[in-house]
This record gives structure tokens, sequence and C-alpha cells, in this order.
């Protein structure tokens, strides 16, 4: 019986050799990488610390409305047929395309108490949404809000419709059949959007700025952080820590998504 | 005595027009006829799946279609089970959910389990309660699917061509194990077929399609045979 070769067994000796060299970089770069982070955490924990939690403050409540918000959505866009369904789709993809700054801008003349319907807005909440941390998961929202919803839309509508036919002649009210059948068929679609839509809410910047402004232990999140120390030695242990914790958000989601229900 | 089932709809797709009238009493009754002859329509019509352009559909006496009334019950409401071509099982679930799911009658995960258990023992597939759907052959799919379809306690089951996809050794012993069950529950049936040995050896009633109409409709008379004791609906090695 043939035993079954490993790829570098398959390999010449040349090859073999830059297998190997490759191998060893890449290790030698994590290694040094892990390193680095841990050092790096230990000896700036201080610095880094607060917009680490500012991040994560901002990031899990964002990621969780336009979750929630952006499946419903999905879900409508891709069921049903109704007045403004255009316009919500529209609306609902405008943070891809449009500037950091521009939804900044817009979102300030929303929230900010200054105007009109921000006035309005602060009142009825009964609290300030500009400036604070409320404004910056308000503004990540809105920046995993279009992914949330597009991965969700296209994963809903690749659900086969026959099997959404057959729970309903089992007599499955049709909000049984859209939380037991068509949404656990489309999770791992939805899993993929909500990942990207949390990698997006922990690095957006520019709206965050003009939002929530940049004060330290409120709403410095981690992007903002390394702007901010751009000269000084802490930046690359919150770079490698937002990379980090972005690979984290999309594995742990991408993860949650393989799950059988 | 009020029919099981009573159809006189129309409904135009496209080019074809389906132009149906027909009453359907106790027992199995077949809609036979060429393919693209408006049969799975009319059972999606009669399961509510799609509205006619007129007509009424009534279920033992309740109307539940009646477009000069705007009457359209939903299918949820309609009390029907319904096999399809392909199973159409839920593939996330278990086959014991895929059935306790479709079970209506009684209350309580476990009292629903145990309904699905006794009528996957019926259709002989207790042992796959604990499978998921993808690992099972065509023929235990569809066995899984007729417990599913017959365990709600439905007032009429309507069967998609349901042997249509599956080859001849296992279509010849569903077919035993279809009619079986289905006499022995005493719940009416209407199922859909284009093989003329198929509705001649399922059927009590033969209606006849062509082009969108009923062409003709015969009753087959059967010399009355035991009922297959409970559990034990077909015969040989199960698929």
């Amino acid at each position: 019986m043939r035993r079954k070769r490993t790829y570098a067994q398959t390999l010449g000796g040349r090859h073999k050799a830059a297998l190997l060299a490759v191998t060893a970089l890449v290790g030698f770069g994590l290694g040094f990488g892990i390193a680095h982070l841990v050092a790096g955490s230990i000896a700036y924990w201080g610095v880094v610390s607060g917009p680490f939690l500012v991040s994560l403050r901002v990031a899990i409540p964002a990621t969780v409305i336009a979750g929630i918000t952006g499946v419903a959505a999905g879900y409508a866009l891709a069921k049903g047929r109704f007045p403004g369904r255009s316009v919500l789709e529209t609306l609902g993809s405008l943070p891809l395309i449009l500037p950091p700054t521009v939804i900044g801008y817009y979102l300030l003349q929303v929230l900010s108490p200054g105007t009109r319907v921000g006035g309005f807005l602060t009142r009825v909440v009964g609290h300030v949404l500009v400036y604070n941390v409320i404004g910056c998961i308000i503004v990540a929202t809105v920046a995993a809000f279009p992914f949330c919803m597009r991965a969700a839309r296209a994963a809903i509508e690749g659900v086969d419709p026959g099997v959404e036919e057959a729970a309903r002649t089992m007599g499955l009210p049709d909000w049984r059949v859209a939380l037991q059948v068509t949404l656990p068929l489309a999770r791992r679609g939805i899993a993929s959007g909500l990942a990207i839509g949390s990698a997006r809410a922990l690095g957006e910047y520019g709206a965050t700025l003009m939002v929530g402004g940049d004060i330290d232990g409120r709403t410095r999140t981690m992007s903002l952080a390394i702007l901010d120390s751009f000269t000084t030695p802490e930046r690359n242990t919150m770079i490698l820590i937002l990379v980090l914790m972005a690979i984290s958000a999309m594995t742990g989601v991408g993860l949650l998504g393989r799950s059988r229900t | 005595m009020t029919p099981a089932l009573e159809v006189a709809v129309a409904r135009s797709i496209g080019e074809f027009e389906l132009d149906v009238a027909f009453t359907v009493e106790s027992g199995l009754s077949v809609l036979f006829g060429p393919s693209g002859a408006g049969k799975s329509l009319t059972l999606a019509l009669i399961a509510g799946l799609i509205r006619p352009d007129t007509g009424t559909i009534a279920i033992h006496g309740d109307v539940v279609t009646d477009c000069s009334r705007r009457i359209h019950v939903s299918t949820q409401q309609r009390r029907i089970g319904m096999v399809f071509q392909d199973g159409l099982l839920l593939p996330h679930r278990s086959v014991l959910d895929n059935v306790a799911l479709a079970v209506r009658q009684v209350r309580g995960r476990r009292e629903r389990r145990a309904v699905a258990g006794e009528w996957l023992q019926r259709v002989g597939a207790e042992e796959l309660a604990d499978r998921q759907p993808g690992s099972l052959s065509g023929g235990q799919r569809q066995r899984v699917a007729l417990a599913r379809g017959l365990a709600g306690d439905p007032a009429l089951v309507l069967l998609d061509e349901p042997l249509s996809a599956l080859d001849a050794a296992v279509r010849r012993e569903l077919r035993d194990v279809i009619r079986g069950v289905i006499i022995s529950s005493g719940v009416p049936a209407v199922l859909v077929t284009h093989d003329a040995e198929e509705a001649e050896e399922l059927g009590d009633v033969v209606i006849a399609y062509h082009d969108g109409r009923v062409t003709g409709t015969r009753s087959i008379e059967r010399p009355v045979r035991p009922e297959p004791p409970p559990g034990t609906p077909g015969s040989g090695e199960r698929t």
C-alpha cells in the first residue's frame, strides 16, 4: 500500500529549502509580532488600555444594533414588496460609498443639539448624542449597517423558497418560518456580514472624529489613538492590537455562522 | 356527505391556462396527466401557495378560497399536509425535529416529538430519527416527508410527484408504503403523477388532466384486503 506523502516530501531539494525559508520567515514574523504585542501591551498598557476599552464599548453595541437592524432590513428587502423599498436599499447602502467626512457631517446635522432635528432628538432621548460614547456608537452602527444589511439580503434570497413553502404547509406561522427556517439557513451569509460589519465598526475613524470628538478616555477609540500617537513608540502596539481585535471579531462571528443550529 | 375537497378554479400563467373543476371523496385520489398539464399548479392552489384568478376551493365544506368574495385562507390555516417531489425537509433540523415541527394537535416539545416518533414508525423510518436530512437516501427522505405530511393531523394530504425522483425499485416499495399509511390513517389524499402504472396502483379515483383541463374521472375497484398492521406499512428492505 502506498503511503500518503506530505506536501514537503513531494517537493525537490531546492523547493524544500525555499519552503523552509518561507516557513521560518512567517514563523519569525509571527513570533516577533506576538512578543512585541505582549511586551508592548505590558509596557504601554497605561496608554493603550483607555482607547482599547473605548473601542470595545463602541464596537460591541454597534455590531449588535447593526446586526439586528441590518438583518431586519435585509429580510424586508429580500421578501417584501412595499413602498419605499428602493429608498431603504439606497439609504442603507449610502455609508458604503460616501466619504466618512460626509457621513459625519450629516450625522452631526441630525444629532447635534444645535440643529432643529438634533435638538428635537436630544429632547426626546433626554441625552446629548454627540461628543460622547453614544455618538461614537451611532457612527459605528451606521458604518457597519450596510454590510450587515446587504449580506443578510443576499443570504436570505439564497434560501430555497421551496423549503419555506414546505414549512408553511407544516402550519408554521410566517414569523416562525422566518426565525426557525429562513434565518438559520441564511446564517453563514449573515455571519459574514456581521464579521465585516464588526471590523468596520472597530475601524471607523473619520465620522467618529467629527461626531464623537477625540476625548481621551471617553471617545478616543483605538483608530483615533493610533493617529494621535503616530510619532510615539506605542503606535505599533496599538496597530497590532487593532489588527488582532479585527481578526478575532471576524473569526469569532464566522465560527458562530458555521456552527450547527 | 360533504366531499373532502371541492375545486373549481382557473389560473393563467403566461400562455398556460388552468381551468379545472372536480371533487374528491375519502381515500386516495390521483391527478394523472403529462408534464405541464397543470397538476402541480392545482396542488399549489389547493395548498394556498398560489392564488387562483377565479373560482373556489373548499376543504371538508370549509371555503378556503373564494375569489368573488376575496377569501384566501393562509396555507398555515388550511390544515393540510404536503409531500413534495424532493422531500423539501428542513436541512438544518434532524429527521425527528422535521416531523415534530409539523405536529399541531399537541403542545409541549416532548409530546410533539412522541407523536413524530410514532409517525416515523408508521412509515418505517424510526431508525432515522436522529439523522440529518442531508444524509438520507431519496427513498428515506420521502418516507420522512410522508410522516411529516401526516403528523399534523391534517384534513387533507397533498402529494406532489412524491416518487418521480426515485429509481424503479424504490418507487415500487414506496407505493405500498404511501397507500398503506394513507388508507390506514383515514386522511383523504390527492396525489399527482405522470406515471400511468403509479396512478393505477395508488388511486381509488384517477382524475385525468390534459393541457390545463380535466378530461375524465375514473374510479378504480380494488379487492378488499386486510389493512397492514401498524408499524409495518412496507415490506422488504427499507430504502
